[in-house]
C-alpha cells in the first residue's frame, strides 16, 4: 500500500502542505506571533476599525448638530472651569492668551485621556467577538483611538475661534500641529493598547483610571506654562511623556514658534516607546484574551 | 496513482478517521473544489494539545491580586483543555464533535479557527474558516443586527463588497426583516441564534464551525438549517458541528469524534460512536436524552 508516504507517527508527509494551505497554526515559541503576517492581517482588517469608529459615532448621534455640540461641550466646560480655577489662584492675572493655551492643552489632553479610557474598555467590551473570531485584537484599541481622534477634530474648530479671538498669530508655523498630532496619536495608541491589555487582567483599572487621568493632567503643562514650574518640581514634570508633546503644542499654538528639534525628538521618542512597548505587550498577550474574558 | 495514494493514506491508522477514504471521487476534486485544488483534507489536527492559564476569579482586579500577593496566593489555574488530539476532516464532509460539557470541544474548535494557538502539535486548515461560531455576531447588544453583522464580518476578514452581496441573503435566511435595524438587546434568543447561524452559513466559508447553534430556532428553522448545511457540503465545503443533540449529529454527520476530558476517546462513523457515547452517558448518569437541547 504505502509506497507514496512512509508510515510515520504523523503520516502527513507534508503532502497537503505542498498545496499551500491558507492557515497553519503551530505553537508560538516566543510570546509573539509571527509579526509580518500579524501586521498583514491587521492591514487587511482596517475596514473593521473604520466601521467600528463609524458605529461608535453613530450611536453617539454624531451626525446631528446637537450631537456635535454635545461632543465639544464636555471639553469646553472643562476648559472654562479650569480657567476660572487657575485665574482665582492667580489673583485674576490670567488673560485671553493664557486661556487659549489652556483650551488648546485641555483639548489635546482630552483626546489622549479619551483614547486611553475608551481603549481600556475596548478589549473587555469585545466579548463574543474575541471569543469567536480570529482577528488581530489590536484593532480594538486602535479603533478606540480613532474614535477619540474623530471626536477631537471638532474641538479644534472651537479652539480656532478662541485662537482668533485671543489675537494669536496665524501663519504657516501652525502647520507644526500636524506632526504633533501624529505624535499624540501614536503615543495615545501605545498607551491605549497597554491599558486595554492590562484591563483584561485587572478589571478595576478602569475604575481608578479617571483619578490617574486627573493627576496626569495636573502634571502636564496645561494649567500652567512649562517655564513657570518651580525648579523643585521640574524633574517630576519632565518625567511626564506628555510634557514635551504639550509644551511643543503650546509653543506652536500659543507662542507662535516652531518647536525646537530637541523637544520634537523627545516627544517622538516617547511616542515610539509607548507604541512599541504597548504594542508588544498587547500582542504578546492577546492570544490569551479568549480564555480570560 | 491518485486513488492508490488516497487509499494508502486512509489506511495509515491513527490520525485518520477509520475506514473510508475522505473523498468519493478523486478525479472530481479539481472540478468540485474551486478554492484549494489538490488539498483533500479540509482540516488536519496533528497531536494538538491546548493548555492555557486562566484566572479562577470571576472578576480579576488589581486590588485583589495585591492583597493576594501579601498572602502569597495565586489565583491562576492551568487548564489542559485538549490533550494530544489528532484527526483529519475530509473535504465536503460533516464532522460531528460530541462530548460532555467541559470535554474541550469548544477549545478545540477555537484552535482550528485560529483563535487559540495550540500549545503543542499543529493545525492545518485548507481554506477559509467561518469563525462566526454560534454566537460570533451580537458581540455588542446595543448595536443593531445590521451593525453587528457588518462588524463581525469585517473582523472575520470579509470585504465590504462581500458583505454587501451577502447581506440580503443573510437577512432573508434569518427571517428577521425589520429587526435588523433594532438593537440586538431587543432580540429573543431564537432570533439571536437565527441571525448568528444565518451569518455563518451565508459567508461562503470553506470550513464552517458550528458550536451548539442548532439548539436555537424552531423546528422549521432547524429543518432549513439542515438543508442549508447539506447544500454547503454539496458545494464541497466542510462542516464541523459541535452539538449535544445526538439526533442531529446522527442525521447530519459523516464522521464523529468524541472528546472526553480533553482526549480523543473515539472517532468513526456516527453509528459506531454515538451508541458508545450514549452508553457511556448512561453509565455516568442515569438519565440521558437524545435531544437534550
Amino acid at each position: 500500500m504505502s509506497t507514496v508516504a512512509a508510515p510515520r507517527p504523523i503520516p502527513s508527509g507534508e503532502r497537503d502542505d505542498e498545496y499551500a494551505p491558507r492557515h497553519v497554526y503551530r505553537p508560538h515559541r516566543t510570546g509573539l506571533p509571527p509579526m509580518r503576517s500579524y501586521l498583514q492581517q491587521l492591514w487587511r482588517r482596517r475596514e473593521f476599525a473604520v466601521e467600528m469608529v463609524r458605529t461608535n459615532l453613530r450611536t453617539q448621534h454624531f451626525q446631528s448638530v446637537l450631537g456635535l455640540a454635545w461632543l465639544v461641550l464636555n471639553p469646553v466646560m472643562q476648559a472654562l472651569i479650569y480657567f476660572v480655577l487657575v485665574n482665582i489662584l492667580r489673583d485674576g492675572t490670567r488673560g485671553s492668551v493664557f486661556f487659549a493655551h489652556l483650551v488648546a492643552g485641555i483639548f489635546a489632553f482630552h483626546f489622549v485621556s479619551q483614547s486611553v479610557s475608551r481603549g481600556a474598555k475596548s478589549v473587555v467590551g469585545g466579548g463574543r467577538l474575541i471569543l469567536n473570531t480570529a482577528f488581530p485584537r489590536t484593532l480594538l484599541p486602535i479603533s478606540s483611538v480613532m474614535t477619540s481622534f474623530v471626536r477631537f477634530l471638532p474641538t479644534l474648530a472651537v479652539y480656532a475661534v478662541v485662537h482668533v479671538a485671543a489675537g494669536l498669530p496665524i501663519g504657516l508655523h501652525l502647520l507644526w500641529i500636524l506632526p504633533l498630532m501624529l505624535i499624540l496619536v501614536l503615543f495615545a495608541t501605545g498607551v491605549a493598547m497597554l491599558v486595554a491589555a492590562a484591563q483584561v487582567y485587572f478589571r478595576d483599572i478602569k475604575d481608578f483610571l479617571p483619578h490617574l487621568m486627573r493627576l496626569w493632567l495636573y502634571a502636564s503643562p496645561v494649567l500652567y506654562y512649562l517655564d513657570e514650574v518651580p525648579d523643585g518640581f521640574r524633574p517630576f514634570i519632565d518625567a511626564n511623556p506628555l510634557t514635551p508633546m504639550l509644551s511643543a503644542w503650546s509653543d506652536v499654538l500659543n507662542a507662535g514658534d516652531a518647536p525646537s528639534l530637541g523637544i520634537l525628538a523627545w516627544s517622538a521618542g516617547w511616542a515610539i516607546l509607548a507604541l512599541v512597548g504597548g504594542g508588544l505587550f498587547f500582542i504578546s498577550r492577546e492570544r490569551e484574551f479568549a480564555v480570560r474574558l | 496513482m491518485p486513488s492508490a495514494s488516497e487509499d494508502s493514506s486512509a489506511t495509515q491508522g491513527g490520525v485518520l478517521l477509520d475506514g473510508e477514504t475522505g473523498r468519493p471521487e478523486p478525479r472530481a476534486r479539481s472540478v468540485a473544489a474551486p478554492l484549494q485544488p489538490g488539498a483533500k483534507w479540509a482540516v488536519r489536527v496533528a497531536n494538538v494539545s491546548v493548555t492555557y492559564r486562566t484566572t479562577v476569579e470571576s472578576r480579576p482586579t488589581l486590588r485583589k491580586s495585591i492583597t493576594r500577593l501579601g498572602r502569597r496566593e495565586r489565583a491562576v489555574r492551568e487548564v489542559q483543555a485538549v490533550r494530544d488530539v489528532s484527526f483529519r476532516v475530509p473535504r465536503g464532509k460533516v464532522l460531528g464533535v460530541i462530548g460532555v460539557n467541559g470535554a474541550g470541544k469548544s477549545t478545540l474548535m477555537r484552535a482550528i479557527a485560529g483563535i487559540l494557538p495550540p500549545t503543542r502539535g499543529k493545525v492545518v486548515v485548507n481554506g477559509q474558516v467561518s469563525t462566526l461560531l454560534a454566537l460570533g455576531v451580537g458581540f455588542n447588544r446595543n448595536l443593531t443586527g445590521r451593525e453587528n453583522v457588518v462588524l463581525g464580518g469585517l473582523a472575520a476578514g470579509l470585504s465590504r463588497e462581500q458583505l454587501r452581496e451577502k447581506y440580503d441573503e443573510i437577512v432573508e435566511f434569518a427571517e428577521l426583516g425589520n429587526f435588523m435595524d433594532m438593537p440586538m438587546r431587543t432580540y429573543s434568543s431564537g432570533m439571536y441564534g437565527r441571525l448568528a447561524f444565518s451569518v455563518a452559513v451565508n459567508m461562503e466559508p470553506d470550513i464552517l464551525i458550528i458550536d451548539e447553534a442548532l439548539s436555537v430556532g424552531d423546528a422549521r428553522f432547524k429543518r432549513k438549517s439542515f438543508d442549508r448545511m447539506r447544500e454547503l457540503c454539496a458545494e464541497d465545503r466542510t462542516i464541523l458541528l459541535v452539538s449535544h443533540a445526538l439526533r442531529s449529529i446522527r442525521e447530519l454527520c459523516d464522521w464523529v469524534v468524541w472528546l472526553h476530558d480533553g482526549e480523543l476517546k473515539m472517532k468513526g462513523r456516527p453509528k459506531k460512536v454515538i451508541p458508545a457515547y450514549t452508553q457511556f452517558l448512561e453509565v455516568e448518569e442515569d438519565e440521558v436524552s437524545e435531544e437534550d437541547v
